[in-house]
Formats: C-alpha cells, sequence, structure tokens
C-alpha cells in the first residue's frame, strides 16, 4: 500500500488543479455570458437576410447574379470554423467529424476539396489529416471583426467566381444552449432556396432602382453577415463547452481527491495498527 | 378593420420591430415609398432617413435607418437596416453635434480626410435631425 506522505502531496497537487480548472470554468462562464449577448444581436439579422435570399434565389430574377447559378460541382469549398485554444470538450471534434463525414461523401463521388479554415484547432486537424487548404485564418478574439475574416473567405469567393469551385460550404458550431453545441453545415453558394420544394416561381421583384446592383450589395452583405455569425457563435459555443468541461473537470478532481483520501485514511489507520500490534506483541514477548 | 401585413425591423445589432401593420413609409434609393397590405414584391435599398409604420388601431411608429435594404412580399416586410433606432430614441444634441463635427471636417479640406465617408456621416445626420424635427412630439 502506498505510503501516507505520497498519497498527501499526490492530493495537494489535484487540489491545485481543481483551483484552476475552476477558476477557468468562471472566466468561462462570464466570457459566455458576452458572447451569448453578441451572438443573440446578430442572429435576427443573418435570420432575416438569409430568408431573403432564399426568396430572391426562388424568384426568376432578370439579372442573376453569379452566386446564384448552379454549376455541374466537380469542386468544393468548405469553410470550417473552429476555435483556436483547446480545453473545451469534444466542441471541434464534433464539428471535424460531422465535416470529413460530409467531405467524404463527395470525395468518394470524384470530387476535389479546397478548406478555408478559421481558427487553430481546424488548421492544426487538417494539416494531419489532409486535404488542399487554401486559405486560413486564426487568432480570431471574442469580439470578431467582420474585417478580420473577410481576408480569407475572399479567396473563397474569388476562386468560385473564376469557377474554380463550384460549390461552398459552411461548416460551424450552432449554439441550441449551454449544454447542447449543434455541428452543422450548411450551403452557403449558391444561394439555396431553402427548404422550399416549391418550383421555382414565376414572378419577379420590382427593383428600385437597378436589380444589379441591388443584387450584388444584398449578397454582398448576405455572405458577410452568415460568415460574421457563424464565428461569433462559434465563440459562443466555445465558451460555453469550455465551462461544461472544466466543471466536469472540477468535479472529478474533486471524486479523485474523495478517493485518495480513503486510501491514505486507510493507509494511516493500519499503520498506526500495525504500530500497537508491534507493540503490543513486543510486550508480551517480555 | 384594415387589413395588415407583417412588417419585422431588424438592425445589425438587434430585431428592433415585428408585428402586424397597416401601413409602412420609408425612404428607398430614390425616393419616398408607401406599402399596404399586398403590395408586389419589390426590392430596394434605402436612404438614411425615417421609417414610418401605422399600427394595427391607427396608432403611428417612428424609427431612423441609417441605410441597408427593404423586402416587401405580398405578406411580409423585411426592413434589413444597417443601423436602426427609435425615433424617440435620437438624441437631437447628439446628431446636431456629429453633423457639426463632419462639415467642420469638410471645411478643413485636409488631405488626410476620407471624403466619401464624411459626406456619408453628413447625409446620415442631416437625416437624423430631419426624423428629429418632423416627428418631434
Amino acid at each position: 500500500m502506498a505510503n501516507a506522505k505520497e498519497l498527501r502531496k499526490q492530493i495537494g497537487s489535484i487540489k491545485n488543479t481543481q483551483k484552476i480548472t475552476s477558476a477557468m470554468e468562471m472566466v468561462a462562464a462570464s466570457k459566455m455570458r458576452k458572447a451569448q449577448e453578441r451572438m443573440s444581436k446578430g442572429r435576427p439579422y443573418s435570420d432575416h437576410i438569409r430568408t431573403v435570399i432564399s426568396h430572391v434565389a426562388m424568384a426568376s430574377p432578370e439579372y442573376r447574379h453569379q452566386f446564384m447559378i448552379e454549376r455541374e460541382v466537380k469542386r468544393i469549398g468548405y469553410i470550417v470554423v473552429t476555435t483556436d485554444k483547446g480545453l473545451c470538450g469534444g466542441l471541434n471534434i464534433n464539428l471535424l467529424k460531422a465535416t470529413v463525414k460530409d467531405i467524404k461523401n463527395w470525395v468518394d463521388d470524384g470530387i476535389e476539396i479546397d478548406l478555408c479554415l478559421i481558427g487553430n484547432k481546424g488548421a492544426q486537424f487538417f494539416k494531419s489529416y489532409g486535404g488542399n487548404v487554401v486559405a486560413a485564418s486564426s487568432h480570431v478574439s471574442e469580439n470578431p471583426q467582420m474585417s478580420d475574416l473577410i481576408g480569407s473567405i475572399k479567396v473563397m469567393l474569388d476562386s468560385f467566381e473564376q469557377g474554380n469551385i463550384d460549390k461552398i460550404f459552411l461548416s460551424n458550431n450552432v449554439f441550441v444552449n449551454t449544454m447542447t453545441q449543434k455541428p452543422t453545415i450548411k450551403q452557403l453558394v449558391p444561394l439555396d432556396a431553402e427548404d422550399e420544394g416549391a418550383e421555382r416561381a414565376r414572378w419577379d421583384y420590382i427593383y428600385e432602382p437597378d436589380a444589379r446592383q441591388l443584387i450584388e450589395g444584398l449578397v454582398t452583405r448576405y455572405l458577410e453577415s452568415q460568415v460574421y455569425q457563424a464565428v461569433v457563435e462559434n465563440v459562443a459555443c466555445e465558451q460555453a463547452a469550455k465551462m461544461i468541461a472544466m466543471k466536469s473537470a472540477t468535479d472529478n478532481a474533486g471524486d479523485l481527491v474523495d478517493e485518495l483520501e480513503l486510501v491514505m485514511n486507510n493507509a494511516r489507520q493500519a499503520a498506526i495498527t500495525q504500530e500497537l500490534s508491534e507493540i503490543v506483541s513486543g510486550a508480551a514477548a517480555v | 378593420m384594415a387589413a395588415t401585413v407583417h412588417c419585422s425591423i431588424v438592425s445589425a445589432e438587434k430585431e428592433i420591430f415585428s408585428g402586424q401593420v397597416e401601413m409602412v413609409v420609408a425612404s428607398g434609393t430614390i425616393g419616398e415609398l408607401g406599402f399596404y397590405p399586398g403590395h408586389t414584391p419589390l426590392l430596394t435599398g434605402v436612404k438614411p432617413g425615417p421609417i414610418r409604420l401605422k399600427l394595427e388601431g391607427g396608432e403611428e411608429e417612428i424609427f431612423f435607418a441609417s441605410g441597408g435594404y427593404i423586402e416587401v412580399q405580398q405578406t411580409s416586410i423585411t426592413v434589413l437596416a444597417d443601423t436602426a433606432l427609435r425615433a424617440d430614441d435620437l438624441d437631437e444634441a447628439a446628431a446636431q453635434a456629429a453633423s457639426d463635427k463632419a462639415e467642420q471636417e469638410l471645411a478643413d479640406n485636409r488631405s488626410d480626410i476620407d471624403f466619401g465617408r464624411v459626406q456619408a456621416d453628413i447625409q446620415e445626420t442631416a437625416a437624423m435631425l430631419r426624423t428629429i424635427r418632423k416627428y418631434r412630439k
């Protein structure tokens, strides 16, 4: 049986770890509140613009933007939003698993993949997994600015415009609640008339002043808001997942300490018993 | 009861209004526009200016949008504003100060100013002031 001194040392170090994880839990909790607020502020805009865009995609507009035209698919781009730091449970792994599964389906059909990675974890993963990474950006702060993101996204959009890739997907975690974050992959371009099975309607908008200008502006705004929302949402997910991970780490450390204390007390008691029996038998021998 | 249409005004920061309205009046890129329920689909840009909603029962509510887009469907009207405020929340003093500052910048005629931005500022603050003066209760 291990001796009491060693056990005491071990308990001490676990308690230190516990202090750290519980501090990290509290930090994550406060950051999460801010991130959640930021996320919920942006949500209505990105939801509404998505509906508007899907209406536009359903209409038969006089001006068809490049991003509205479906092409035969030969190469696909993925924008994958992950976190920069770890210690947030299965958040990144779940997302990357879902993404890789999706990618595999395409690859099996002989379609090639380009990747645009936002966040360190995705970059690390695809470095070992393999994949054609065309753009990556990391160290996106907790309060992301559109200008930080636009560069890497532009690479993708340009390559779509040049006809190198024929579809772009956006893959990120969606914040459901503190306990649940859902990996989601949605199509960014070409714009799809989502979940409305209806045939392309035979109507069109009245445009004031000019269809081309309006649709271009709207599409740009749409893409920006979708990517921005994805990143903001991912930040909220990261903090929530980190909070949960750190909470369970703290709880686990507590359990470990309890267990080790029991073992330590047993060892101490055994030592005392042994000593006593030695003394008693020593006395009896005299 | 008059017919109504669902209208929502969202800015990049939040959803500022959502509900049934009888009429929407907004300043589009090429002029003032009014929408009644059942309007044919329309897509237009928004100039900085007031957006007037006639609520169910005839009450009016005024908002200020600094730019963006409006999508009109027969059953819904969506205003995607860059920034939007309730007109009551507009601060005349602050708007006046911002307007003065922008005009001063323009008058200084320095070479390092972003001309486009300053002009946009002037337009926006002028529209803000117009909205305030027109609808002040």
